[in-house]
């Protein structure tokens, strides 16, 4: 082992100290919502029936997990976010990667790009549940219409952002187009690539709560709307609540690949 | 002496929205092997077009560039262009792989260059840990992978502090002349023009014509920092100092 000084081991203590004390109050700060929510269910501050409370929303959990709904509707949901994921990235880099090679095309399809992009996809919602049915097809569509562009976008922007020096020096050498792509373009775009795939996942798992609200019969999304059909809040609030966590989850996957 | 590349009446014309620019207007001249020359004049007169222009980089609105059979040109750009993503080897190896030449006895010859040129030890590392100086002798190391005759140096030392830029000079100068390839840099430089070339072409403003040519005669022909402080430095840089201020 490396010997370290006083003054390091000092340094690398004072630093594990800080960590520590920004994880408790990342701690703190849920335990006292949680507590603070109880209090006010529990005293009749806030109506319990509208608002629930984190008690019943541990018994609804419970309840979920016991006859293996839970499970079922949480894995409906996440091979969906998935499956979505998978085809937009794959997708996105391809398109852009076909607009890079022909700028004409991109000239061309740059104000439809910019249309598609910023259209607010629930508008659509309708369509795709006549034209698809009400089914895990509508939803994946669903959440690749909302991810997909600006994936393309942000992907062919990093891909025109190259310095004009490293082409040029390719080029000098005599390099086809794919081979530019191959060992300059694309190599130099992989970090933006990658930051433009963590807002891909986070856009799929927006669209797919979103289609499952709009047409599904599984699903976390689907429970949220079941819930608020029977008026059994407790179902609603404890699903947004796996959501959170959900989105906590994928956050840290996206970190780890990094 | 053996002439390996002939510039014959070279004309480029520019288009944009708003007009045509007659960037070159006549350009001849001769390479001859071994040579090191310089290309100087003012700023905008199209230096760097005539070597986009022999690098193929560019076509020339008319004219002819005849090159000797079996001779090729390797082009280096005043940015050192080194991927940042690729080791300092990778980056020399770029060429020789777009050209399909990556094999081991070629490897072992840019190995063998940045050995000799003091990059040995910074082979494995990236670009951004090598200092502005190592990064253009890195640059020069990918040009020369690919066993080129003619090397285009456009301005391969102004993006550099001016010490750095005297010794890189050097540098320059020495690793071209001791792997025996004939050279045409374009400068701003005057100083850097006579200390370095054999014969330098002295351009005129836009639309550029070769205005004046010189022959560079010092007494002790040496390394390019030693060359400033020859008897006839100070003679060249008054007269091409002239030829470049001159009102046409």
């Amino acid at each position: 082992m490396k010997k370290i000084s006083l003054e390091q081991e000092q340094f690398l203590l004072e630093k594990k100290r800080k960590k520590r004390i920004i994880y408790f109050f990342q701690f703190f700060i849920i335990a006292v919502f949680l507590l603070l929510w109880q209090f006010c269910s529990s005293n009749g501050f806030i109506n319990s029936f509208l608002f629930s409370s984190p008690s019943k929303m541990l018994v609804t959990i419970h309840g979920l997990v016991i006859d293996g709904e839970l499970y079922s509707h949480m894995m409906i949901t996440l091979w969906e976010i998935f499956i979505s994921f998978i085809i937009s990235s794959f997708l996105a880099i391809f398109i852009a990667a076909i607009l890079w090679w022909f700028p004409n095309l991109a000239k061309v399809t740059d104000p439809y790009l910019t249309i598609l992009n910023s259209l607010p996809k629930v508008a659509l919602g309708p369509l795709i549940i006549i034209w698809l049915g009400a089914g895990t097809f509508s939803i994946i569509f669903m959440s690749l219409l909302i991810s997909v562009f600006v994936s393309i976008l942000t992907i062919y922007h990093g891909f025109l952002n190259v310095s004009n020096s490293y082409i040029i020096m390719a080029k000098s050498f005599g390099a086809s187009k794919w081979q530019l792509f191959q060992y300059v373009i694309f190599p130099y775009n992989r970090g933006n690539i990658l930051s433009a795939l963590k807002v891909n996942i986070s856009m799929n798992f927006i669209g797919v709560i979103m289609g499952e609200l709009l047409v599904s019969k599984k699903g976390i999304g689907y429970l949220i709307m079941y819930g608020s059909q029977v008026f059994n809040l407790d179902l609603v609030i404890s699903c947004v609540f796996l959501l959170g966590i959900v989105s906590y989850l994928l956050y840290c996957i996206i970190q780890k690949i990094k | 002496m053996k002439k390996i590349l002939e510039v014959s009446n070279l004309k480029k014309i520019y288009y944009t929205e708003k007009e045509e620019v007659l960037s070159l207007k006549d350009i001849s001249f001769n390479v001859n092997e071994g040579e090191f020359i310089s290309i100087i004049g003012p700023s905008g007169c199209g230096k760097s077009t005539i070597l986009s222009i022999l690098g193929g980089l560019l076509t020339p609105t008319s004219g002819n560039i005849a090159l000797l059979n079996h001779y090729k040109i390797s082009y280096m750009l005043q940015d050192d262009a080194l991927l940042p993503f690729c080791t300092i080897l990778d980056n020399c190896l770029l060429g020789l792989k777009i050209e399909g030449k990556l094999n081991k006895k070629n490897k072992d010859y840019v190995i063998h260059l940045l050995n000799t040129y003091g990059l040995g030890d910074f082979m494995n590392q990236y670009p951004e840990n090598l200092s502005g100086g190592m990064r253009q002798r890195a640059a020069l190391i990918r040009t020369l992978a690919v066993k080129p005759d003619l090397l285009l140096l456009d301005e391969p030392m102004s993006a550099l502090d001016y010490q750095s830029r005297l010794s890189i000079g050097d540098d320059l100068y020495r690793i071209i002349k001791e792997e025996g390839k004939t050279a045409i840099m374009v400068t701003h430089d005057i100083g850097e023009a006579i200390s370095m070339s054999d014969r330098i072409l002295v351009l005129s403003k836009r639309p550029a014509i070769v205005k004046k040519e010189y022959d560079i005669v010092l007494e002790n022909k040496s390394t390019p920092i030693q060359n400033r402080s020859d008897k006839n430095f100070s003679n060249y840089f008054q007269k091409i100092w002239g030829d470049l201020n001159e009102k046409n």
